[in-house]
């Protein structure tokens, strides 16, 4: 071969592999979800990670038995981490398009998903006849994924906080594991036992950074009777006496009492951590935290219980409520809507099925008898063959959780724009835990005029 | 000026190629040069020139229900009034002040002295070089969790105490948050700057020395006199380059700090734009903020083009 035509040869075969480099790298799945013999396809987000040996092998027969009642769906399954919802990835997937056909998200979500016009309204296909115990399933966790009338997400698990305290503990601080604290003022004499035992043991812990700081300072707002927003959603209203309460108990443990641990700006995992190496005593927590510090974190269940929220000088007066639901994406065709309901109902809303499969679960590293989620309505018939199940299967001390069970405090949802809102609330908690000369007038001011500032910009 | 203007002969005409003919002859000479260009051309165009474009685009666009919509200045005025917008820039400049001060200085004492060493020279660099090549996300993990431990456990906290001087809680005092970080960056960074110092080094006469000695000049005035001058346009390029990375300050508040920092300490530019785009559905704000970043870092490169200009 001469040098020209070598080089010819040459150009042409870079061109070409680069074509099919870029060929190969696009993605295409806009088929419709149908494929040859009728056989509808979807694809499902959260299935979980390798790591979580248990889980992946139950969601993956979970899957197989489906397809198997199912023969004309097939589930396509994508991981997408092991926390289902990070922020920036979920967000990065959102304006990408590159969501799963049905996707996971928090309830907190609904608002960016609309937005970014990547969700399907399914208020005409969700009915009993695709997901069979759509009538139990509570009437408040669909409206929360409702808007302008139309449902956009089915929610599959949902949650409130309390107090989480560490038994072992309490024991060696000579406190009453059977009476935990029930004001905030008891929360801090308690912390100050808990600390006091010394090696770096937090009396009580909380987060200040990474949006869940202003996360936590929502469930303390709310236990002291205030709120985040105004009525109409359009200032910022926790300047005030519950608000400026909330971080001078937080300061008065940090540097009052010293009982908080030195290191501070924790986020989610952080907590936990120290958590499950028995380093905290107290946090704020909904029960499946119990679950992370034990499959996460290498924490053990028997080490915790649950009390209800604290309130100022009496039982809370609201704690935060939230959840998690799956979106279908938008342009599915109605066989893949359908068949997704189906997916979701056989995996997350079925009593002895996927999640609620507590016989599987109970000789695995997994709780059962947790006191939540709590997806049917009070009275249905799903919610009592879900119960017998859970009683029946139970591989934890349920009298860990009765107080947090039997002593019910109102639920309130996160405000709008949450996110948003807790990234300026994180610098206020981040004030309190990390500066003794904070002035906690000043640090919600700030707060308030930003916050407001969000919402004025976002009308 | 008829001569000029008067039509060549036929016979020229017919011995000089047409303009086509002579652009596809071009084209094939250098078929090989333009195949292996359509890759870099590709690349750059999908993943460099688009994104910006798209950046600049949706600066001036506003998206909600899925509906995107021209607002003009908006997405700009709106982030200029975000009481953070400051914060961020304060935080941001007060960090590129402290790395030139710290982060420049030391590299080029570092550089002076590794070349002063007559053994071991290759040892001493390979160690200053080290931390380059630890990713950072693991070196900054090193310092958060090893370093800058709040407690008395921390290794400068006990180095502190052990001295008997007062302890910090770095990273989480709104005062040292910058400082620590500046220190975690400069001993991540400083081994390419150490490097390119001491390639300049080497090139300055060993006679300019000599003469300075004979002149009866000590080790300041020989930095002061020689070094400086023989190096000044290394010096220049590099603080460009420093101002232009640090400006891009992300990593270290994001890990040492898991964000904001203590009271928005920390928040850098960047850092403010992945909170607009990733945590506050606001990727029209974010896209202004970095159109913003980017003329502020181009005012910088337009000097180091110059400079580098000045150099050719």
């Amino acid at each position: 071969m001469s040098v020209p035509q070598y080089r010819k040869v040459a150009a042409l075969a870079l061109v070409a592999g680069l074509g099919f480099s870029l060929t190969a790298c696009s993605t295409k799945s806009d088929d419709g979800g149908q494929e040859a013999g009728g056989k509808v396809t979807i694809t499902v987000d959260c299935q979980p990670v390798g790591a979580q040996k248990e889980l992946l092998a139950n969601w993956n027969e979970d899957v197989a038995a489906f397809q198997q009642e199912n023969p004309d769906i097939i589930i396509k399954s994508v991981s997408v981490g092991e926390q289902c919802n990070n922020p920036p990835d979920f967000t990065a997937r959102l304006a990408g398009g590159t969501m799963t056909d049905v996707f996971y998200g928090y309830m907190t979500d609904v608002q960016q998903v609309l937005d970014a016009g990547q969700a399907m309204d399914i208020t005409e296909y969700a009915t009993k006849e695709n997901i069979p115990t759509w009538d139990s399933v509570d009437p408040a966790l669909k409206e929360v994924f409702t808007d302008g009338g139309k449902l956009y997400a089915v929610p599959v698990k949902n949650y409130s906080m309390g107090l989480v305290y560490n038994k072992v503990l309490f024991q060696k601080a000579g406190l009453d594991v059977d009476n935990p604290p029930k004001t905030w003022a008891e929360v801090r004499a308690a912390a100050k036992k808990i600390s006091a035992l010394g090696g770096g043991v937090a009396g009580y812990s909380e987060y200040s950074a990474g949006n869940t700081g202003g996360w936590h300072f929502t469930s303390l707002l709310y236990s002291q009777g205030g709120q985040v927003l105004s009525e109409d959603g359009k200032k910022a209203a926790f300047n005030d006496a519950a608000g400026k309460q909330v971080l001078q108990n937080l300061k008065d443990m940090r540097y009052g009492d010293n009982s908080m641990g030195s290191r501070q700006l924790l986020q989610w995992g952080d907590l936990l951590t120290n958590a499950g190496a028995g380093k905290v005593g107290m946090f704020i927590g909904a029960p499946d935290a119990t679950q992370a510090i034990v499959s996460q974190f290498q924490g053990k269940f028997q080490d915790w219980a649950m009390a209800p929220l604290p309130g100022q000088d009496g039982p809370a007066k609201a704690t935060l409520g939230g959840g998690e639901g799956y979106f279908f994406k938008k342009d599915l065709t109605p066989e893949q809507v359908k068949a997704g309901l189906k997916w979701i109902a056989y995996q997350k809303l079925t009593p002895g099925k996927g999640q609620f499969d507590y016989e599987r679960a109970k000789p695995q590293n997994y709780p059962v008898g947790l006191p939540q989620p709590l997806l049917f309505a009070n009275g249905s018939e799903a919610q009592k063959q879900e119960f017998d199940l859970r009683k029946a299967n139970a591989n934890l001390d349920t009298a860990n959780f009765a107080l947090f069970e039997t002593n019910p405090v109102p639920i309130k949802g996160e405000p709008r724009n949450a996110q948003a809102i807790y990234a300026v609330l994180d610098s206020a908690m981040s004030g309190v835990l990390t500066d003794p000369d904070a002035n906690i007038d000043a640090l919600l001011k700030t707060a308030e005029e930003k916050v407001n500032q969000l919402l004025a910009a976002g009308s | 000026m008829a001569i000029i203007t008067a039509p060549p002969p036929a016979r020229q005409a017919a011995s000089v190629p047409s303009a086509s003919a002579r652009r596809s002859r071009k084209l094939r000479d250098n078929l090989t040069g333009h195949a292996f260009l359509i890759g870099a051309v590709i690349c750059f165009a999908l993943f460099m020139w688009y994104p910006m474009i798209r950046g600049v685009v949706m600066s001036f666009q506003r998206t909600r229900r899925g509906e995107t919509t021209w607002v003009g200045w908006d997405n700009y005025t709106r982030i200029i009034a975000d009481p953070s917008f400051w914060t961020a820039w304060k935080n941001t400049l007060y960090f590129t002040v402290l790395a030139l001060v710290l982060g420049y200085v030391v590299p080029f004492l570092v550089a002076i002295l590794l070349n002063e060493f007559r053994h071991a020279k290759g040892y001493l660099r390979i160690l200053v070089y080290l931390p380059v090549m630890l990713p950072p996300a693991s070196a900054l993990f090193l310092f958060k969790f090893y370093a800058y431990d709040p407690s008395e456990a921390g290794l400068f906290n006990a180095i502190l105490a052990s001295l008997g001087l007062p302890t910090s809680e770095w990273v989480q005092s709104p005062t040292m948050t910058m400082p620590a970080m500046v220190i975690a960056s400069t001993w991540m960074n400083m081994g390419g700057a150490v490097l390119i110092y001491l390639a300049a080094l080497q090139n300055i006469p060993g006679e300019l020395y000599e003469a300075a000695e004979l002149d009866g000049a000590g080790i300041v005035k020989r930095i002061w006199h020689v070094t400086i001058p023989q190096t000044k346009l290394i010096l220049a390029l590099l603080a460009m380059l420093q101002i232009v990375a640090t400006m891009q300050l992300f990593i270290e508040p994001l890990i040492l700090a898991n964000g904001a920092g203590t009271q928005d300490s920390a928040t850098s530019v960047a850092y403010l734009i992945y909170q607009h785009g990733f945590f506050q559905n606001d990727l029209n704000g974010a896209a202004a903020l970095g159109v913003i970043m980017l003329l502020v870092l181009a005012a910088f490169s337009a000097v180091y083009v110059r400079l580098s200009t000045k150099e050719n």
